[in-house]
């Protein structure tokens, strides 16, 4: 079975963000890059699938020259080989499904694994968008999947709880946490990542829908009140959120 | 630019979703600010009492029925909502950005050609534009966004706008019967973890850290919630200890939050936990560290021992 999973290239959690000057992308001076989180599992399973079921697994992705490093990541990881699709600057999630899709179509990819979200983004409706665009059966936010022939049987997280969901091959799948435990790059396959091939092409995207007029930072919060340092200051907290907030 | 706007309104087990009435407050919000026409869509279900749309803004809803379309069928209901809209000609739509919303509504975007902008904190109106605002980075920046294709989705993050007082109303209700749904994916099952409100959607989240100790002293912050009608949440060390579910992870790798009230105990405040939290409307912390940067975040901080302060807020709330 084809397997592809597609990932992308992300700020680090404990990065902190500022505004480049162009107020329309973040200041990449000093901020360190990973692979997007999510993706992590998506990798995973994307093996796991391929262990279980045979076939290859070929990892995508999106963006500048920078994204390899995030390829060669899911190839040092297992994956059998990687495509770049190249473009730069700023484009939406549709363009972004686009152009995956396309990819998608021409790899002929039966099942599909995205993270549940960028944390770069945060849309998390790129996995959808590209199975409706290739009339795919989609899965989000999965938190355990079985593949059995042409049946599948995931579960996702919806608020406090989970629905056990089920459909057919093929599919696109986003991972959540959860969902496995992601396996470590040995040092043999990190060397064997670097022999591995990442084909580079030109990003389909068409145009972007979604026009970023401008990114900033929220506004500082005002710096709040420390009432003390011990429980006697709890009757005059309660006061405060009755009163003065007026939350509780 | 919009002519009609369609409030898509959710329900599990017939009951139609709080994050669902925001969004009818949105979509009446929106007509009267872009001299619109606003409707609402209910898909599936048996729906007892329709008002509570009318009585948020949106009188007019049109219930989307067939018995495959009862338990969620993202294939069903992408198909019928689509249909829907371009047979109402709807040029905006509105989801919640709840589980449902967020799956569903990047079908429909494909389906009918709409530019899409997920989980929006809020909206500014401009010479009959929409303008959006949608955190990147966990909340650590904002973008401020506008759709230039001619049909829009937007779905709209929990708590962005407050209910308020329900006016008097009633709804007028048409019943659409369907057929041939979809049903390539389905909901077979649905496992609640009881009745417990989702960090998610809540108003009030009592949130523990590793402070915290340990998983036994989250009781505390359950009562605690219990008494505020809230949820509890958790920090990445937390659940990375195994003390908590990942679904209460608030942060960077967990949920965007942006409760009226936010309790942070025993939390210093990691960037990436901030990062998820910051828009709450009232934050409250509680820890031992002054330097912690929670502090820095906090309207209402006390620098004591959160085993002393918890249990003694728990009895003072009591009191009424």
């Amino acid at each position: 079975m084809k397997i592809a999973v597609c990932v992308s290239h992300v700020p680090d959690t404990a990065a902190k963000i500022n505004v480049g000057a162009d107020e329309k992308s973040i200041d990449k001076n000093g901020v360190s890059f990973i692979i997007n989180p999510y993706d992590e599992y998506a990798v995973e399973e994307a093996l796991k699938t391929k262990e279980a079921l045979g076939g290859e697994v070929v990892v995508i992705s999106l963006g500048g020259d920078e994204v390899k490093e995030t390829i060669r990541k899911a190839l040092a990881m297992g994956a059998d080989s990687g495509v770049h699709l190249k473009k730069e600057g700023y484009f939406d999630s549709y363009a972004t499904a686009k152009a995956l899709a396309e990819e998608l179509k021409a790899q002929n990819a039966e099942m599909v694994f995205f993270g549940k979200q960028s944390i770069d983004f945060d849309s998390g409706v790129v996995g959808q968008m590209v199975a409706e665009m290739l009339g795919y059966n989609s899965v989000s936010v999965v938190v355990d999947l079985k593949i059995e022939g042409n049946n599948i049987r995931a579960e996702r997280e919806i608020e406090g709880g989970k629905e056990v969901v089920e459909t057919t091959l093929p599919a696109v799948i986003t991972a959540q946490k959860g969902l496995n435990e992601p396996r470590y790059a040995s040092l043999r396959g990190i060397m064997q990542a670097k022999k591995k091939t990442i084909e580079e092409k030109e990003a389909l995207t068409g145009d972007s829908r979604v026009e970023l007029l401008k990114m900033r930072k929220p506004a500082p919060k005002a710096p709040g009140k420390i009432l003390g340092s011990d429980a006697s200051v709890v009757p005059e907290l309660v006061r405060l959120l009755k009163e003065e907030a007026k939350v509780i | 630019m919009a002519n009609k706007i369609l409030v898509f309104v959710e329900q599990r087990n017939n009951e139609i979703k709080k994050s669902s009435l925001e969004t009818v407050k949105a979509g009446a919000e929106f007509a009267k600010e872009l001299n619109a026409e606003v409707e609402a869509v209910v898909v599936g279900g048996d729906i007892a009492d329709f008002n509570s749309i009318a009585k948020y803004g949106v009188p007019k809803v049109t219930h989307i029925k067939n018995q495959d379309l009862n338990v969620y069928t993202s294939s069903g209901y992408a198909q019928v909502l689509s249909d829907f809209a371009n047979e109402t000609g709807a040029d905006l739509l509105l989801f919640a950005n709840s589980a449902m919303g967020r799956d569903l509504s990047p079908r429909v975007a494909v389906k009918v050609d709409a530019g899409i902008v997920a989980d929006c904190v809020g909206f500014t109106f401009e010479n009959g534009e929409v303008i959006a605002t949608h955190p990147v980075y966990a909340g650590k920046a904002l973008t401020d966004v506008k759709i230039n294709s001619p049909k829009k989705i937007f779905t709209i993050r929990p708590n962005t706008f407050n209910l308020g007082d329900a006016a008097d109303a009633t709804a007028e209700v048409s019943v659409k019967e369907v057929d041939n749904v979809n049903t390539s994916v389905k909901v077979v099952d649905i496992t609640r973890a009881s009745d417990k409100l989702d960090v998610a959607e809540a108003s009030i989240i009592v949130s523990g850290g590793r402070g915290m100790g340990g998983p036994e002293n989250y009781a505390m912050l359950e009562e605690l919630a219990g008494l505020l009608g809230g949820a509890v949440g958790a920090s990445r060390a937390a659940v990375d200890a195994g003390w908590r579910p990942h679904s209460d992870q608030v942060g960077q790798t967990g949920k965007t939050v942006s409760p009226n009230l936010y309790i942070a105990c025993g939390i210093s405040g990691a960037i990436q936990h901030m990062a998820g939290m910051r828009t709450s409307k009232y934050i409250v912390a509680i820890n031992k560290d002054p330097e912690a940067p929670i502090f820095t975040i906090a309207d209402y901080g006390i620098t004591g021992d959160l085993f002393e302060v918890v249990p003694a807020l728990i009895e003072e709330i009591k009191k009424g």
